[in-house]
């Protein structure tokens, strides 16, 4: 049996999957980045083999994408996550021309051409005004999980708009909203509306081709799914391991090299 | 004569809150400072209760209050508000003369000015849109390292190497700094490395406005040595601080200065009926009236 495996070492969390030859996902697995990134993309490929009871030698080629593809010190060859996400998202959604990845740290509009090339694309990486980190401040100044943010906010009844573009002043602005009284959920809403507008002007810039494709962390979030399906005017594909369609695209790249027969380089190979 | 005339300026910021009290010869009576919390307001009368504590006197005998800052409107006690720009600007001129440019560095916002002989604000650049290149960023910074603001001067000038902090937003600065700190860089290198980065935004600003010498620096950033040094390094010319400890309360100091401007016009105007000596005439909004004025204001 051939098994591939793609890690995508973000700025916030590491994520790894094993596909088979089916191109199936056997196993996933994630975990906060939380000071090295090699030591993150080394625990998160031991905890995906562990979790498909397998070992690092059942692997027969891997791909590492994201910001820190650099540091993955065992993978056997790197490729951009702009090219993971538009390969992960065109596997799953064939006609997917559009894909909007809202990472921790960055936010990447990317336009899929008719055979599933990447043709354009638009990324947001100098400033976390309209990224997962946005909702990072608020997370804090709430004092509530990430998890719940998306839940609340859904349940809105008179929406705060918020004016700073920046995370740092947001931060203040949230709380200064709290302190005059205004409903964390109406709080929430507007963060979530600020982040909707960024994101969809970053699309625009590429061309708003459907299918649009959801991706990154962020589209686990059912109020930032249904604020940009409004903002965009158009629905959203979004899947169940939409965090993981990085680490996806970089298994499938995997998977064409295993399949050409290339072997696995040796330990000595990627050293020098 | 006037001189029971005693005029407040108070600096209303994003961080702090500032306020001087001066006399009719331009001498600082009393100063006081505190946070301005998320109620501008009620900071602007903790600041005043202060300020007249400082000074001994009593409200009422403050004839004159001048506002500025982001919050100078918020202020229902006030004769008058006044930009800040303006305030900085004047309050600079009256301790030097020769400066033509001067950078204030705020908690929120930072401002490169050009200022005439005179005094008089020529341009302006403003950032108060994000938080790189402002006070914010290094107060970032400054928590991930576990320092408190204050300290932040006297720690970075310990550095020998200073690292490169390369983000632009201090968001994203967090997560630099942390792997600055997993490869084992020394935290004085990292915060010298945030000043030196901060130093180059500031006077990419002042750029913006003509680069004429003399420079003057405002704001809190004046009790900074790192930063003071770290600017005159990259403008490779000498900075005018404001004296005495006035470096952050030059706002309030400029606006107090105005307020006794426009006193002094008053009372050259014969436009008060009081006899000279008198000021009470023209307490045309007495604080005792106005206290409770502003404690509806805070709680509507």
């Amino acid at each position: 049996m051939l098994y591939v495996a793609g890690v995508d070492v973000g700025s916030t969390q590491a994520k790894a999957v094993i596909l088979n030859e089916q191109a199936h996902v056997v196993a996933d697995a994630i975990l906060d980045v939380e000071m090295n990134m090699a030591t993150a993309a080394q625990q998160v490929f031991d905890r995906v083999v562990e979790t498909a009871q397998l070992t690092p030698e059942d692997i027969a080629f891997t791909v590492a994408t994201g910001y820190g593809r650099y540091r993955v010190t065992f993978g056997d060859i790197q490729v951009t996550e702009i090219s993971c996400h538009a390969r992960g998202a065109t596997g799953e959604f064939p006609r997917t021309r559009t894909v909007l990845d809202i990472g921790g740290q960055d936010t990447k509009a990317i336009r899929i051409g008719d055979s599933g090339e990447v043709v354009d694309f638009a990324m947001n990486d100098k400033c976390a005004a309209g990224t997962g980190r946005f909702l990072g401040a608020a997370s804090f100044a709430l004092d509530l999980p990430l998890s719940e943010l998306g839940p609340l906010a859904l349940k809105a009844t008179a929406p705060v708009k918020i004016t700073t573009t920046c995370t740092v002043f947001a931060e203040s602005e949230i709380i200064g909203h709290l302190a005059k009284g205004h409903r964390p959920e109406d709080v929430l809403a507007g963060m979530h509306y600020s982040i909707a507008t960024r994101c969809a002007s970053l699309v625009r810039r590429v061309g708003l081709t459907p299918e649009i494709t959801f991706t990154g962390g962020v589209s686990r979030n059912a109020a930032m799914v249904a604020l940009l399906e409004q903002v965009l005017a158009a629905p959203l594909n979004v899947s169940s391991r939409g965090h993981f369609m990085g680490a996806i695209g970089a298994a499938l790249y995997a998977l064409d090299h295993a399949r050409s027969g290339q072997r696995r380089a040796t330990a000595q190979e990627v050293a020098s | 004569m006037t001189t029971n005339i005693l005029v407040a300026g108070i600096d209303i910021g994003s961080t702090y809150t500032k306020t001087v009290l001066l006399d009719a010869t331009r001498t600082v009576r009393a100063t006081a400072i505190r946070r301005s919390g998320y109620k501008p307001a009620a900071a602007a009368i903790a600041v005043f209760d202060d300020l007249v504590a400082n000074a001994g006197i009593a409200k009422d005998d403050v004839t004159y209050i001048s506002t500025t800052g982001y919050g100078r409107y918020m202020v229902p006690f006030r004769h008058a508000q006044i930009t800040e720009l303006t305030c900085h600007a004047v309050a600079t001129s009256h301790h030097f003369p020769s400066v033509r440019t001067i950078l204030d560095i705020g908690g929120q916002d930072i401002k490169a000015i050009r200022i005439d002989e005179q005094g008089r604000v020529r341009a302006f650049r403003l950032n108060d849109k994000c938080a790189a290149g402002t006070g914010a960023f290094l107060e970032k910074t400054a928590r991930y390292l576990g320092l408190e603001t204050g300290d932040i001067g006297a720690y970075a000038l310990r550095s020998q190497a200073p690292v490169e902090i390369s983000s632009v937003c201090a968001v994203f600065a967090e997560s630099e700094v942390i792997n600055h700190l997993a490869s084992g860089i020394a935290p004085e290198d990292i915060m010298e490395g945030a000043i030196v980065a901060l130093s180059g935004r500031a006077t990419q600003l002042m750029k913006r406005v003509g680069l004429e010498a003399d420079f003057a620096l405002a704001g809190g950033m004046t009790h900074n040595a790192a930063m003071v040094a770290a600017l005159q390094s990259k403008l490779g010319a000498q900075l005018h601080l404001p004296p005495n400890g006035l470096g952050q309360l030059n706002g309030a100091f400029g606006a107090a200065l105005l307020g006794l401007r426009r006193v002094e016009r008053l009372l050259a105007e014969g436009r008060v009926i009081a006899a000279p000596g008198d000021a009470s005439a023209i307490k045309a909004r007495r604080w005792s009236t106005y206290v409770p004025q502003a404690v509806a204001a805070m709680s509507a």
